[in-house]
């Protein structure tokens, strides 16, 4: 199962030069801002690397991760990706089905052994045992802690494997959780996003294949180098934001003149992501650019955080019950402490 | 749930509803009081009472020229402070848009940058009410703690806003968290401290306009 080659020669014999090798591997590791000398290296080590055996597990998700990933915009260098890695199980992308799938896991969990790399998209549920996402029988539950045993790393890719996403949002019907919380044991990186950028996981993986370690990570586990910024300390619309210009509508004046999108309910102040300087689709746009504010889907819980379209300076609380209720039993007391008080000098007037 | 989800959402809802309550249990409680009744005869050449609070209240705003030089700093800086929070908080967009988000009314906003820097003269405003504090005798010695409280619950939320925009000291969502926080705090003491007396210090001037009025004497 091991292919024995190194990932240079692999490409090799595929027509991509090594020098293309090379220039994806310094391309990712400017992402990455590496500084010069480990960007070179992760471009060497990229081309003497041997592939890393993966096995991809997809629980509760919508694809989209694994589509993020195989329709990037330049497929041949995008495409790299699946010549940096030994994809040994993808639910999505193997061409075996049935107990030839399930063969195809356990073979490779048995021949790399404490080697192989586990990656998730999708949640995890847990409710009612776990029944809510079952392949060939088993549940995603039984799946995810048999797999992780004998792996050398996990990588959650997406914010449902990251955060529990949106089988996570309120009211959270299957208990869905993130990897992180079955799994505590293994080293782990969330590249988190809805989906997440192809850049961001590519980079990652390529990362962790050179150097054999973990790179950087963030609080929530995720790679500085694509998540150590929030949108909004990229965000071309920044001099907008400072000189409190903000577009009122998708369409007045001021988006039409590019003001910030802060009004309309972008979410960049608080979102950490590559998005501004990585863009999508090859670098051609992200929401912001093409006039949406920005959903913070690489954050945690970003579906109930009170509204896409609702300012970030904007409560998010329903109010009417509680204050109602405040106001009432404020005026109730009021009312009873002044007629209290009546009470005392009444009685107090006529004891003189 | 991170702690700006805590602070957009239970704890500016909390903040609100005890305000409320506040507000409403002490001005109710106040003015359903009996009233002491003036013994004094009333005047014959009083004017009505309401001419005598609204000269009550104008009086008060300017002190007398015997005063002005004891009082002049006070005033005009209590003056620099009221307005600049005003300007700051009905100013700044991100105010007015959580306004919005409570009435459902919005206005133009000022340029962040002239808030900015209302806001650090207000701060520095704020700072030479409390040092005249410290440094005067009497004042120090009549100061209580609702004084020095309702001071810091002034103050924090123009010095976090201000962190907040320059990204100082932490992650912004931290900044804009505590900054939030900070307001939820002023909301709580508001009712229960002499903060009150943005209710109140209508009622107080006027309360010794008419009472003045009535015993003849033109303020
Ligand atoms: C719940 C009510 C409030 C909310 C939701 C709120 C929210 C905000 C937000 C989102 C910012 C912008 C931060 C940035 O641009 O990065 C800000 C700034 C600021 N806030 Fe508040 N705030 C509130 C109440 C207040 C109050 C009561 C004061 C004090 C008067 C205050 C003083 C400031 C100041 C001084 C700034 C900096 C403004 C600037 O330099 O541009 N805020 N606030
Ligand atoms: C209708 C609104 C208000 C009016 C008419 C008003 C009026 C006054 C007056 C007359 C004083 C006494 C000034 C002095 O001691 O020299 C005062 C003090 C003060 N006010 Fe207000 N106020 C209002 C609202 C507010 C609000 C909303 C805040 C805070 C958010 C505030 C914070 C303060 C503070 C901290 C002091 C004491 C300053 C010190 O320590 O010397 N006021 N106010
Ligand atoms: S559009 Fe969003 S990210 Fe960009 S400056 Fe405005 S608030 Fe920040």
């Amino acid at each position: 199962m091991t292919d024995q080659r190194t990932i240079g020669e692999l490409l090799a014999q595929r027509g991509i030069s090594r020098r293309a090798l090379l220039k994806y591997g310094a391309y990712l590791g400017a992402l990455m801002a590496l500084p010069s000398w480990q960007s070179r290296a992760l471009a060497e080590g990229l081309a003497n690397a041997r592939r890393q055996s993966v096995i991809w597990l997809s629980f509760q998700e919508c694809t989209g991760c694994t589509e993020s990933l195989t329709r990037s915009f330049a497929p041949t260098i995008e495409h790299l990706i699946f010549d940096l890695i030994s994809l040994d199980y993808h639910e999505t992308l193997q061409a075996v089905s049935g107990f030839a799938a399930e063969a195809a896991r356990r073979e490779a969990m048995r021949a790399n052994a404490g080697k192989y790399v586990v990656v998730v998209d999708g949640s995890v549920p847990t409710k009612d045992g776990g029944v809510y996402a079952t392949i060939a029988g088993k549940t995603n539950l039984e799946i995810l802690r048999e797999t992780a045993a004998q792996a050398l790393a996990l990588i959650s890719v997406g914010t449902c494997a990251s955060f529990g996403g949106i089988p996570h949002a309120d009211p959270n019907p299957t208990g869905a959780v993130p990897v992180s919380e079955i799994i505590t044991d293994k080293p782990l990186i969330n590249i988190s996003g809805c989906p997440p950028i192809p850049e961001a996981m590519a980079g990652t993986i390529a990362y962790l294949i050179t150097f054999g370690k973990l790179p950087d990570l963030d609080e929530l586990k995720r790679p500085k180098s694509f998540f150590g910024e929030t949108i909004h300390d990229r965000c071309y619309r920044r001099p907008f934001y400072d000189k409190g210009l903000f577009a009122k509508s998708f369409d007045d004046e001021g988006a039409r003149r590019g003001w910030c999108l802060y009004e309309l309910g972008c979410k960049g102040p608080v979102t950490y992501n590559a998005c501004p300087t990585v863009k999508w689709n090859g670098g051609v746009s992200f929401p912001i650019q093409s006039g949406h504010g920005c959903l913070g889907c690489s954050e945690p819980n970003f579906w109930d955080k009170g509204g896409f379209y609702r300012p970030l300076s904007a409560n998010t609380g329903s109010l009417g019950k509680s204050v109602g209720a405040a106001a009432a039993v404020g005026v109730g007391v009021g009312v009873a402490s002044a007629m209290l008080a009546r009470h005392r000098k009444n009685t107090a007037s006529r004891g003189e | 749930m991170d702690l700006l989800d805590f602070a957009r959402g239970p704890a500016l809802t909390a903040a609100l509803s005890v305000f409320v309550f506040g507000v409403a249990w002490r001005l109710l409680s106040l003015f359903l009081l009996p009233w002491a009744r003036d013994p004094s005869p009333r005047r014959a050449d009083a004017r009505p009472a309401w001419v005598g609070a609204v000269r009550g209240f104008a009086r008060h705003l300017w002190p007398r020229k015997p005063f002005a030089r004891a009082s002049m700093l006070t005033t005009v800086n209590g003056y620099v402070m009221h307005l600049g929070l005003a300007i700051v908080f009905f100013g700044l967009a991100q105010h007015i848009l959580f306004l919005r988000g409570l009435f459902g009314i919005a206005w133009p906003n000022l340029p962040s940058g002239l808030i900015s820097g209302v806001a650090v003269v207000t701060l520095g405003s704020l700072a030479l009410a409390l040092a005249r504090r410290l440094t005067h005798p009497v004042l120090r010695l009549i100061s209580t703690f609702n004084d020095y409280f309702t001071w810091l619950v002034t103050f924090l939320p123009i010095a976090t806003g201000l962190l907040a925009v320059s990204h100082l000291g932490a992650p912004y969502p931290t900044l804009l968290a505590v900054h939030l926080l900070s307001v939820s705090l002023l909301l709580i003491w508001f009712p229960f401290g002499k903060l009150m007396h943005a209710f109140l210090v209508f009622v107080t001037r006027s309360e010794t306009g008419i009472a003045y009025n009535r015993r003849g004497v033109v303020l």
